[in-house]
């Protein structure tokens, strides 16, 4: 192994180190910089994405410490694509001041999403971890005008710490049980003897610390407020990139490394295993978020706690536990990582508007900027699952993959749910609607602070965003086949 | 050819967002004539023999890896169902000629319920059939919150939640039929025998998904309240053809896969069919906003369609589905009748209030219209009702002869009803000569519009026309129906 080969396969990585290093150098050297940073880190990451396409198919160095595969390939394809669609919605938040350190910071970001991805090992896993999830903490807490954006900073940093240190000292089980941090060589040791106890609490620590990075219930608490008070752009970023990444990892380590406790989730045939676990998160995930989803008056906490539910439905894919369910998992998060980028855009631009972002921000849109309300229509249906958007195709996919998984149907109770819960979810997506469309009149009280027409390169993203979910809904093969593909 | 209804619909939708508003309505016109006319010229041209069996007219790859193709086909009962959309479209936009708010928005809306109507009757694929029946939920939500009245917000969310619900259950159903049988496509589905025992909980479940926006007691409550709520055109289009959607599901899907299922329950949908046509014809008895008592009267006329259905014998679907076809033009003119002549010019709907005003002679057309109308819905020969529920009874003799003695009451209450509706609207005495209408500003004005005529008088040649030679789309249905594999 020369040190030559191992720079070219981590190819992509570099390149988004320098890019965030350039970043910083040029944010620093004066203060009007906005413009060139946001065009050197587009660039950097146009060029990480060609990176990864310059890589081999297949590779693998030092026992899972970075390997490459057509699935990690693509997913950080889609990772910098979410980070490069973020880094566009920045522009529309003018209030962040030292542009270049926040960029820099997405960048550190996505090279931990990248190492999330790229890796088979759990140390490595933990390094990628906990760069994505300093990155983050700083990112939420970055504007430091507004004390919601640091109540939001300091919760995430303090649940997140937490997590953190139980899945370390899961890790840290894990590894003395198996006498190994290489996922394959987990799986070979918990296949040769019977799981101890004490694995079996490293197991469910590990499984913690995710659920936690992914937002599931009952381990979402931090998500409301971090949604709601961080910069857009970084809760974008929190709710996208960071969430697929973490799927991602999340779907490898129980399927590669934890394949032999899988248990089973069916019905009447519960077994001991990480599939139970899943199958309960994912279902109190579901429940919990939709009907909390309904009480809310603020459209960036209206999308944190359906992003709760959301969570839950792709769980409900890895619970399936095979193939076919794991890309559909994958398929769903990816979607939903485009939609929220979508709508947070939309999201900045009427609190840049309107100086809010409740429910009653949104009175009238669908009169003062149609391109903007057709936008959020998509986003809102998609989520909702209503065709022909992405949102519609997902649902489907992922609840036929979870019905055929399991034997005589049994995994049926945990689609019931999911549909139960996409029936409540309806209604909160509406109440947002009929603020865009029924209500013509806007708020007296809002203040309007600038035109909406002033940020082309917001809108123009934003759009773009809605013409992908269209067209994934209505030809989802594009990236379905890619994703399926791609998983082993 | 007759898919392009559906590409020309979705097309005009798409197009008269570009253009200004004030041709929004020609666009939509043209749009909605071309598709009667693509109807018609089918209908007239394709050989009687080819349309026994659902005959494919376009078969395209659409997601592979799934079994999902974008497959339509075509038979008796789906173009018959195809002639009554048309027919309600063409009306529904000349009876919505003088909307002067929104148009574009309005509209818009109007094309995607059209064109998801279209694509459910054409539909050969589960899933795509599954696409278009939801995609009509949420343009029937705009369309009453954003352009209806009497409490047109409750009225909206409740008829689409009520819809959703029932998608719900269909979901459901789908996915179930998928995972067991492997395969989407409806002319595969119907060679697959699912195990009884599967049939026995599935068929239910399907049915009654659907069943509810076919109006079934007791899950029917939304059909009176959507139908206030709704402009004219939303009532029309819902009562003409989106009720039908479930009804025509109902029977395509449902009770093609589970015949069996069908047969064991069968008996129990004749009784809530029965006790819909009493029950809502004895509500309508009470009603005084002549919108309610036509929306009731939708209900009960539902229940001979659901009735028809559940006889399981040639006769009595082919019936059901004439019954689908006549109620759709007759509840269209009712609905136009009231919504549009009476109430643009009266300001109301009640009916105490209507029969002091001496309307038959102040507006002869509408009169003239309502007269047919009524007559229609009440049965009277020589218009389609009769014809659809004569059919209807003689196929419910052979199955359910105790049915026809209840329905029979019930068919003396809904000519009680129409007939108070229609005496106290037009005919009513007359006690103020200088009541309200002559002192209304507009009233010279507006006398009944050439668009509104037209509209009324397609709507009325149609009634005439199917009652006095029902023979004409009987011969296409029965053929269709007999093919059909659950008939006893």
């Amino acid at each position: 192994m020369s040190y030559l080969e191992l720079i070219k396969l981590a190819s992509p990585e570099a390149v988004v180190v320098i890019t965030a290093l350039v970043v910083l150098a040029v944010g620093l050297t004066s203060r009007r910089t906005g413009i060139i940073c946001s065009g050197i880190a587009v660039l950097g990451l146009a060029g990480a994405i060609g990176a990864v396409l310059m890589l081999p198919r297949n590779a693998n160095l030092f026992g899972g410490m970075l390997v490459i595969t057509p699935l990690t390939s693509l997913f950080k394809i889609i990772c910098l694509a979410l980070a490069f669609f973020t880094i566009c919605l920045v522009r529309s938040e003018k209030s962040l001041r030292h542009p270049g350190e926040y960029l820099a910071i997405i960048l550190l970001a996505t090279v931990g999403l990248m190492l999330l991805v790229g890796s088979e090992e759990l140390l490595m896993i933990f390094i990628g971890l906990e760069l994505l999830g300093l990155s983050l903490y700083v990112m939420a807490a970055f504007d430091r005008n507004d004390a919601r954006s640091a109540e939001a900073g300091l919760k995430y940093f303090l649940f997140g710490s937490t997590t953190s240190a139980f899945t370390l000292f899961g890790i840290s089980l894990i590894y003395g049980m198996s006498g190994s941090t290489g996922l394959a060589a987990i799986s070979d040791k918990l296949a040769a003897a019977p799981v101890q106890p004490l694995l079996a609490t490293g197991i469910v620590m590990t499984l913690i610390g995710f659920a936690f990075k992914i937002a599931a219930a009952p381990f979402h608490l931090w998500a409301p407020d971090a949604y709601q008070g961080a910069p857009v752009p970084s809760a974008a970023f929190i709710a996208s990139a960071s969430k697929v990444a973490s799927f991602v990892v999340l779907g490898k380590i129980v399927l590669v490394g934890f394949a032999p406790v899988q248990g089973s989730a069916a019905w009447h045939a519960m077994v001991a295993g990480w599939s139970p676990i899943l199958a309960a998160l994912a279902a109190l995930s579901i429940l919990v978020g939709n009907l909390v989803a309904l009480a809310q008056s603020n459209v960036r906490r209206l999308l944190a706690y359906s992003a709760v539910a959301h969570a839950g439905y792709t769980l409900i894919g890895l619970v399936a536990g095979d193939r076919e369910g794991f890309s559909a998992a994958l398929f769903y998060v990816t979607i939903y990582a485009i939609t929220l980028v979508g709508a947070f855009g939309v999201v900045a631009m009427v609190r840049r508007e309107t100086g809010g972002d409740d429910v009653s921000n949104f009175r009238g849109l669908a009169c003062r900027s149609p391109l903007l309300a057709g936008c959020m229509t998509i986003f809102m249906l998609s989520l909702a699952g209503i065709p022909p958007l992405a949102g519609f195709f997902g649902k489907f996919y992922l609840f036929s993959a979870v019905l055929r998984a399991g034997a005589n149907q049994g995994l049926l109770w945990l689609v019931i749910v999911a549909l139960l819960g996409s029936f409540i979810s309806l209604y909160y997506y509406l109440i947002v609607l009929k603020a865009i469309f029924v209500d013509e009149t806007p708020l007296p009280t809002a203040r309007h602070l600038d035109g909406l027409s002033s940020d082309l390169l917001p809108r123009a993203t934003v759009a773009v965003l809605a013409a992908a979910v269209l067209l994934l809904g209505v030809a989802p093969d594009i990236l379905a086949a890619r994703i399926l593909a791609a998983v082993p | 050819m007759i898919a392009w209804t559906i590409y020309l619909t979705f097309a005009g939708a798409v197009v008269l967002l570009v253009f200004p508003g004030v041709v929004a309505r020609w666009i939509a016109l043209v749009t909605a004539i071309a598709g009667l006319v693509l109807g018609i010229v089918a209908f007239v041209r394709t050989p009687v023999a080819d349309l026994a069996h659902f005959m494919t007219i376009v078969s395209v790859p659409w997601v592979p890896q799934l079994g999902m193709n974008y497959h339509l086909a075509v038979d008796g009962v789906s173009l018959t169902m195809i002639l009554v959309t048309g027919i309600s479209a063409v009306s529904t936009v000349l009876f919505s000629w003088d909307v002067d708010h929104r148009q574009r928005e309005f509209f818009f809306w109007l094309l995607l319920v059209v064109g998801g109507c279209y694509g459910v009757f054409l539909s050969a694929d589960l899933f795509l059939l599954f696409a278009f029946y939801e995609l009509v939920i949420v343009p029937k939500y705009f369309l009453i919150a954003i352009f209806g009245s009497t409490n047109k917000e409750y009225g909206a969310m409740k008829l689409t939640l009520y819809s959703f619900f029932g998608g719900m259950f269909v979901f459901a159903g789908i996915l179930v039929a998928y995972a067991t049988a492997g395969s989407l496509d409806l002319n595969q589905l119907v060679q697959f025998h699912f195990s009884p025992q599967l049939q026995s909980w599935a068929f239910p479940v399907l049915f009654l998904g659907f069943a509810v926006l076919a109006g079934i007691w007791p899950l029917h409550t939304w059909a009176p309240t959507g139908h206030v709520a709704a402009p004219t055109a939303g009532s029309m289009l819902l009562a003409g053809i989106v009720m039908k959607l479930g009804a025509y599901a109902g029977l395509r899907v449902a009770m093609n896969l589970f015949p069996e299922g069908f047969h064991a329950w069968s008996k129990w949908i004749a009784v809530l069919a029965v006790i819909g046509i009493v029950y809502a014809a004895a509500v309508a008895l009470r009603q005084h906003d002549l919108k309610f008592v036509i929306g009731y009267s939708s209900v009960s006329h539902m229940g001979f369609v659901l009735l028809g259905l559940a006889t399981a014998n040639a006769l009595g679907v082919s019936g059901a589905v004439l019954q689908m076809f006549s109620h759709g033009v007759i509840a269209a003119l009712l609905f136009a009748v009231a919504g549009r002549m009476l109430y643009r010019r009266t300001h109301t709907r009640e009916l105490d209030a209507l029969s002091e005003m001496n309307l038959s002679h102040a507006l002869p057309f509408a009169a003239f219209a309502f007269v047919i109308a009524c007559a229609a819905s009440m049965g009277i020969p020589g218009l389609s009702g009769f014809a659809a529920e004569i059919t209807i009874l003689i196929g419910v003799w052979k199955t359910y002869p105790i049915a026809v003695w209840i329905t029979g009451a019930g068919m003396v209450l809904v000519a009680a009803f129409t007939l108070r509706a229609l005496v106290k609207s037009f005919f009513g005495e007359v006690r103020m000569q200088t009541g309200r209408v002559s002192t209304d500003a507009d009233w010279n004005e507006q006398s009944i519009t050439l668009a509104e005529k037209c509209g009324a008088c397609l709507l009325m040649f149609a009634t005439l026309a199917v009652g006095l030679y029902p023979k004409f789309l009987l011969d296409r249905i029965m053929p269709a129906v007999e093919a059909m594999r659950f008939l006893k």
